[in-house]
């Protein structure tokens, strides 16, 4: 092909339609490369369809078979037909409370520190370290729970056990620490540096134009990174099997001191076959349950976070 | 804030006699502390800014030189010449707004109101507080126009009465009639000339000495700017204003001062620094100015 002219058309050239004309060949090109394009977005689609009627299908045979007033019981006990909602919700919730109050302090604080006081040279160190730090494996993080931080934090200040609802939160609060981070700092730092140009013309400190201008323009992706947060602390699952002492079944509490079972470590229990025993016919059934009560709740949690999120990108 | 010992009150100074006849010259800078105009008398102006052989760098790179000029009080003093000759970085000196900038550096002896402002005794958001500033762009908080104004009292800790604070500053921003009956909106859904005009009422509402102004109508229509402009002559009766403007004409019709800056490229290096050509009242660099260089540029011929 020749080389592309710049150079405009003699004088005196009439243009004619068949030189806009879309050529044939284009056309036919465009519709394949469509087409392939189309069929990825389908099948991802389809699959997307196919885990949620499997999901429904099976908690669908569960709940036909099982007495609902085992639903609502002492606790979890899959290998004696027990299946108490309220336990593994609770233990769910405890463990993404404790997480988040350690996560938003730290994540946050180190979301400030890089955005608004790390030199530029410190922060194109420590921004790929924190991403890295996201990618730590959570079976790692489940045995640092249970071999440092359970006893040199939950033994020794709370009195707890070996397994506890707490180091369990405390693993995954730090595990979802860079995760926070990092999305409160990408907010931050879309800040348009002129509104803190603003802020330190009329006379603003650091501090005041953090709170009073940074927060608030990035408070959308603030509270994304936080439910983000919240949405993967309740579906981390191996540091809670690991840490938490769940597997085997719990009884309710909402103690974070006590040992107990959450949604997520309850279905790896029921799936590896830990909790399935011979004559606990419904414990493999209610694993879609769980997995169905789960996708609910994460389902709800990331529309949130995507809202906020496009509210972010709305204001500027 | 006015305690009497603070060097940076100026409320209560006595405007400095008048001198005699048209040979009074101030020491540093011959000719230009003499306000000379056919129907006023000459008035030796107060000095709000002494700037002495000023030179600014972003790390090794020498943006500005030698800088000699003193802005006098309650005066336009604008800021012109071609791109890149380091009018904003100069500006930005004035109210330390250069601190902010990672390897930014200056040398030589800024004084303000006799004051040195870069000794390290001196607080730069005092001096922010003082002397504010307007951007090119405007720049509102995505707050409501209320809070936009009241911003700078709030973290100075004013205790007064705020509402009328903010109604005073939109009123001298020439902006209250346009915008007295949604102060609750957001300053980002005004017109651009109107978020302008917020910007200054935001800087004027921490009461300030000095107006740091960068080309403040670049963004703007004609009209726009012409309040603008307006404004800006309605203002230099209470405070000082430095603005920096691309717009000869602007410069022309505002100012009663003007610093027409350069770029001189190094030789060796091919180091671009920008340094002040000539500063002289505003009528004389464009009517009469002294340096071939200075009336290139104001008669178009360069740049
Ligand atoms: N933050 C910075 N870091 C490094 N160099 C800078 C920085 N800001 C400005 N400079 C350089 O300093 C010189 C002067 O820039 P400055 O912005 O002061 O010019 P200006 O006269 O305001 O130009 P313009 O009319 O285009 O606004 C330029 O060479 C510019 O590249
Ligand atoms: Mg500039």
């Amino acid at each position: 092909m020749a080389g592309v002219s710049i150079e405009a058309r003699p004088a005196g050239t009439s243009l004619s339609v068949s030189d806009l004309r879309l050529k044939m060949g284009r056309r036919r090109r465009e519709g394949v490369v469509r087409r392939v394009f189309f069929a990825a977005a389908l099948v991802s689609v389809l699959i997307n369809v196919l885990i949620v009627v499997t999901l429904f299908d099976g908690t669908w045979d569960f709940l036909s078979r099982v007495e609902l007033r085992l639903l609502w019981t002492d606790g979890w006990f899959p290998r004696r037909d027990m299946y108490d909602i309220r336990t593994i919700v609770a233990g769910t919730m405890v463990v993404a409370v404790v997480a988040m109050v350690v996560a938003t302090p730290l994540g946050l604080g180190a979301a400030v520190y890089l955005a608004e006081y790390a030199s530029r040279r410190a922060r194109r160190w420590l921004k790929p370290i924190l991403e890295v730090l996201a990618g730590i494996p959570s079976v790692v993080m489940g045995f640092f729970a249970l071999i440092w931080i359970s006893p040199n934090i939950m033994q020794s200040f709370f009195d707890a056990g070996l397994f506890s609802l707490g180091a369990a939160g405390i693993g995954v609060g730090i595990l979802i620490t860079p995760l926070v981070a990092s999305v409160a700092e990408d907010a931050m730092f879309a800040v348009p540096g002129s509104l803190r140009e603003a802020s330190y013309g009329l006379g603003a400190r650091k501090r005041a134009t953090t709170i009073r201008v940074v927060f608030p323009a990035a408070v959308s992706g603030i509270v994304a990174a936080l439910i983000l947060g919240i949405s993967r602390a309740i579906g981390e699952t191996l540091v809670v099997a690991i840490a938490a002492g769940g597997t085997g079944g719990s009884l309710f509490t909402i103690d974070p001191r006590q040992q107990g079972q959450t949604m997520t470590a309850a279905m790896t229990a029921l799936a590896t076959g830990s909790d399935q025993v011979k004559g606990a016919t419904l414990a493999f059934p209610s694993l879609f349950f769980v997995g169905a009560l789960l996708f609910f709740m994460t389902l709800g949690l990331n529309v949130m976070s995507e809202r906020f999120v496009r509210r972010v990108r709305k204001s500027y | 804030m006015s305690e009497s010992g603070d060097p940076m009150d100026v409320t209560n100074r006595v405007q400095l006699p008048e001198s005699e006849g048209g040979q009074a010259e101030h020491e540093q800078g011959p000719r230009l502390a003499v306000r000379q105009s056919r129907d006023e008398p000459e008035v030796q102006r107060e000095v709000v800014f002494d700037v002495r052989d000023v030179s600014n760098y972003y790390g090794d790179f020498r943006a500005v030189r030698n800088v000699t000029l003193p802005v006098f009080r309650n005066e336009i003093t604008a800021l012109i010449g071609p791109s890149g000759c380091g009018k904003t970085t100069f500006l930005r000196n004035l109210n330390r707004m250069n601190d902010l900038i990672e390897g930014a550096r200056i040398e030589g002896e800024l004084l303000y109101h006799g004051v040195d402002l870069y000794d390290p005794q001196v607080d730069p958001v005092e001096v922010r507080r003082r002397i504010g500033m307007v951007f090119q762009k405007p720049n509102p908080f995505p707050k409501s126009i209320y809070d936009n104004v009241a911003f700078g009292p709030r973290i100075a800790g004013f205790t007064g009465n705020m509402d009328d604070l903010v109604e005073e500053s939109l009123h001298r921003a020439a902006l209250w009639d346009e915008v007295k009956d949604k102060l609750k909106e957001s300053g980002m859904a005004l017109s651009g000339g109107q978020q302008q005009r917020l910007c200054i009422a935001r800087a004027i509402a921490t009461r300030p000495d000095v107006i740091l102004m960068d080309e403040p109508c670049s963004a703007l229509d004609p009209i726009a700017t012409q309040r603008i402009e307006d404004l800006m002559l309605e203002l230099k009766h209470r405070y000082s204003i430095v603005i920096v403007t691309h717009n000869m004409q602007q410069a022309a019709r505002v100012s009663d001062r003007t610093a027409f800056f350069t770029v001189e490229v190094h030789e060796d290096s091919g180091q671009r620094t920008g340094t002040v050509v000539e500063y002289d009242k505003t009528e004389t660099i464009f009517t009469n100015p002294s340096d071939k260089r200075t009336e290139d540029y104001v008669t178009g011929r360069f740049g």
